[in-house]
This record gives C-alpha cells, structure tokens and sequence, in this order.
C-alpha cells in the first residue's frame, strides 16, 4: 500500500511530467491559455493515460517478454496508443456522448502526446507490477493536469500585463513556466522520493 | 547546372536558418528542454535524431508513390518507431553512457513532432536526394539548437563546458540553471534574444531602404528601448 501511495505522489508532485521531466511540453502550451481547454486536455489524458498504462503493460508481459521481442516496445506500444485512442473514441461517441463532446477534439492529439508513451515506458523500465503501472498512469495524468490548470491561471494574469516586445508571446510563456517549475522543485525530497 | 544546385544548397541551409525546428518552429520541445543540462547530452540527443530523421526521410521518399493517401501517417509512424529502435539499439551497445544520460528521451524521439511534420512536409513530397539534404538541414538545425541551449545552461548551471572548467574565479554557477526551471527559463530568453534581433534586422533594413530625414522616430524609439532594458 505504501509503495501505490509514494509511486502517486512522486508522480503527481516531485516528479511532476510537466515540470520537471518536461513530457508533454506541446499541448501544456498549446491548450494553457484557458483554464477550461486546460481542464478538458487534462481530463483526456488522465483517460487515455490510465488505460495505456494496462494495455501497454498486458502487452508487453504477456506478448512481447515471452517471445523474447522487448526490444519491438516502441513500435508496438505506439500502435497500441494510436488503436486505443481510436476505441476510446469511437466507445465514447456511442456511450458517453457527453463526455465525448467535452474530450473530443483532445484525444487525436494525444497519440502523439509523449507524455502518454512516457508512461508506458517508465512503467516498464521501473518493473511495476500491472496495479503499480495503472496507479503511476493515472497520477502522472493527475500531476500533468494539475500543472496545466496551475499554469492556465498564471497565463490568463499574464494577460493583462505590461510586457516588452521582445519578450511577448512564446519568450514569456516559458519564464512563466518556469517559474512555476520552481515552485514544484520545492517538493524534491518530499517522503524521501 | 546551377539552378538545381542552388535548390539544394537552399534545403539544406532552410533546416539551419530560416526554419530552424526547434529555435524558429518551436517544435520537438520536450528533448529540447529535457536533455540540454549539459552541451555533450545535446549534441549526443541531436544526432540520434538527425539519424532517426535522415532515416526515415530516406525510405518515406522511397514508398511516398506506393503507400495510399489513408493509411500513410500510421505507416510514417511504424517507419520512424523502426529507426528509432535500431538507434535506441546502436547507442546502447556502442555509447552506453550517452545511452544512460539519454535515457528515456531515446525511445521518445519517436513522438518528436519535427520527424513527423519533415515526413509529412517535405519526404512525402520530393525525391531522395532532397529528403536527405532536408533531414541533415533540419537534423543540423536541431543540433545547433540543442548545443546553443546545454551551452548556456552548462555555462550558467555547472560552470563547465563539454567538461572544461571555464568559471572558477569568475562566478559561482547557479545550480537552478542545470534543474528543470532553467531548461523552460534559458529557452524563453533565447527566443526572446531572436526576436529582438530579428526586430533590429528589419529595422536596419527599413532604414537603409531609404529613411526619409525624421530621424526624431529612431531617437524615440531607441530611447524607450534603453528605458525597457533598464
């Protein structure tokens, strides 16, 4: 129990994808300017994170390892990202149409999102087990959304600022960010993580 | 003789200069933060790409006329996974401490989205030869990018370039420049150090193209920008 509970927090907090292993730098810029488009990447993810993290795992264990093709994970685990986001989709449209129309134009971009095969791949190069693997999927989805709704705050502020012109648009976007990925480095150390 | 030359010569300088992926297309940012703690790790991240990329530019020009329009950003992706796994599989058994540094960022270079738009931009539209100039040019580019950026961290972080002791007595490094913040922190100050350059590029050449007399704007407008620095 101990162990599900350190691997979340260390995913969510000291190890924040977003801040400190940079993994999903693309859509933390693209969709941060809104703390609504942040919520809903943020949401897609965490879906599509948690569930890449069993199959690509299943896979891998029982497909790959076996037939001694380790050495195929990233050609297979990107086609099992790209079928799953598909599934996803499709299953939502028919079921949830709700939740699909709140997700719907995030999920495309996630097949090419690394954070998601990131994911995949920590969870095996760290040997979790199949629970180990859905925890640190979901929390690193968590931690990725947090950092996304933390940071579309700050730039809705950065809005209204004064700022020379040289620095406008990308320059000061990435000073931001940096500075909140200082407030994050704050947590190294956190329970020994 | 000279024309296609010149064609050739302009692909490959486009990938250094003009579109430079990372510097002027912000594309492929999380190697490009994740990886440049130190100059070495970049330039060790850069041609892994530009590997992967001249690889994957070669065949996607080869099948371009065979693979149908539908299933053709899947079958750029398998390509690209194959190349990055016979990378992952070379820097693993001939520079393991490259490979160790690297780490995880070498099985990610197949989501880097620069390989992806070169595939899609440009392989899937020209012939070999050029793909090749194109994916050294922008491989190059990438390079650069990444060593101007663990450069400047390294300097500012560690003290140290490509190993070399440089500023002993001169300052002591700051630590931060080496974490996580300085990645996002040096990026936003050398792409704002581009736009100011490039502002002042076009302004000389306003100017040379014939200013009129008023130089009463220039003054102004330098002096606010001296008014901004301070």
């Amino acid at each position: 129990m101990r162990d599900i509970v350190l691997i979340a927090l260390g995913a969510i907090l000291v190890n924040n994808f977003v801040l400190s292993k940079f993994l999903g730098i693309c859509p933390f810029l693209g969709v941060s300017k809104k703390s609504s488009t942040a919520l809903g990447m943020g949401g897609a993810v965490i879906f599509v994170m948690t569930l890449a993290s069993a199959a690509t795992w299943t896979v891998y264990k029982f497909l790959l390892e076996p037939n001694g093709l380790g050495y195929l994970n990233i050609i297979v685990f990107i086609l099992v990202i790209a079928a799953l986001v598909q599934f996803v989709e499709t299953v939502l449209k028919r079921f949830i149409p709700a939740l699909f129309r709140a997700l719907g134009i995030y999920l495309p971009l996630i097949t090419t999102n690394c954070a998601v095969l990131g994911a995949a791949l920590l969870n095996i190069d760290n040997n979790y087990n199949l629970l180990q693997s859905v925890v640190f999927g979901l929390s690193a989805g968590v931690g990725f959304t947090l950092a996304l709704i933390l940071f579309s705050a700050v730039r809705e502020k950065l809005e209204f600022c004064d700022i020379p012109p040289a620095f406008q648009g990308l320059p000061i976007t990435f000073i931001a960010a940096a500075l909140v990925s200082v407030a994050f480095t704050g947590f190294k150390g956190l329970f020994g993580i | 003789m000279a024309k296609p030359s010149s064609k050739a010569f302009s692909v490959l300088t486009n990938g250094i200069m003009k579109e430079n992926p990372v510097l002027k297309m912000v594309l492929g940012m999380c190697p490009s933060l994740a990886v440049t703690t130190m100059a070495r790790n970049g330039i060790g991240m850069g041609i892994a790409a530009t590997f992967v990329l001249t690889g994957s530019n070669i065949v996607i020009s080869l099948i371009r006329k065979i693979v149908p329009d539908k299933v053709r950003i899947p079958v750029f992706i398998t390509v690209i996974a194959g190349f990055t796994t016979i990378v992952q599989m070379l820097l693993n058994a001939y520079l393991p401490d490259i490979y160790k540094e690297l780490g995880i960022y070498i099985p990610l270079i197949v989501v880097n989205c620069i390989i992806l738009a070169r595939a899609e931009m440009f392989a899937s539209k020209n012939g070999v030869g050029l793909s090749i100039l194109d994916a050294l040019g922008m491989g190059g580019g990438f390079t650069i990018a990444l060593l101007i950026i663990g450069s400047v961290r390294e300097i500012l972080g560690a003290g140290t370039w490509m190993g070399l002791t440089l500023t002993k007595n001169i300052f002591d490094p700051a630590v931060i420049m080496i974490l996580p913040p300085g990645g996002f922190l040096v990026f936003g100050f050398i792409i704002a150090a581009i736009n100011k350059i490039s502002v002042l590029r076009v302004r000389n050449k306003e100017i040379s193209s014939g200013c009129g007399m008023d130089c009463a704007g220039c003054v102004g407008q330098s002096g606010e920008n001296g008014g901004d620095l301070q």
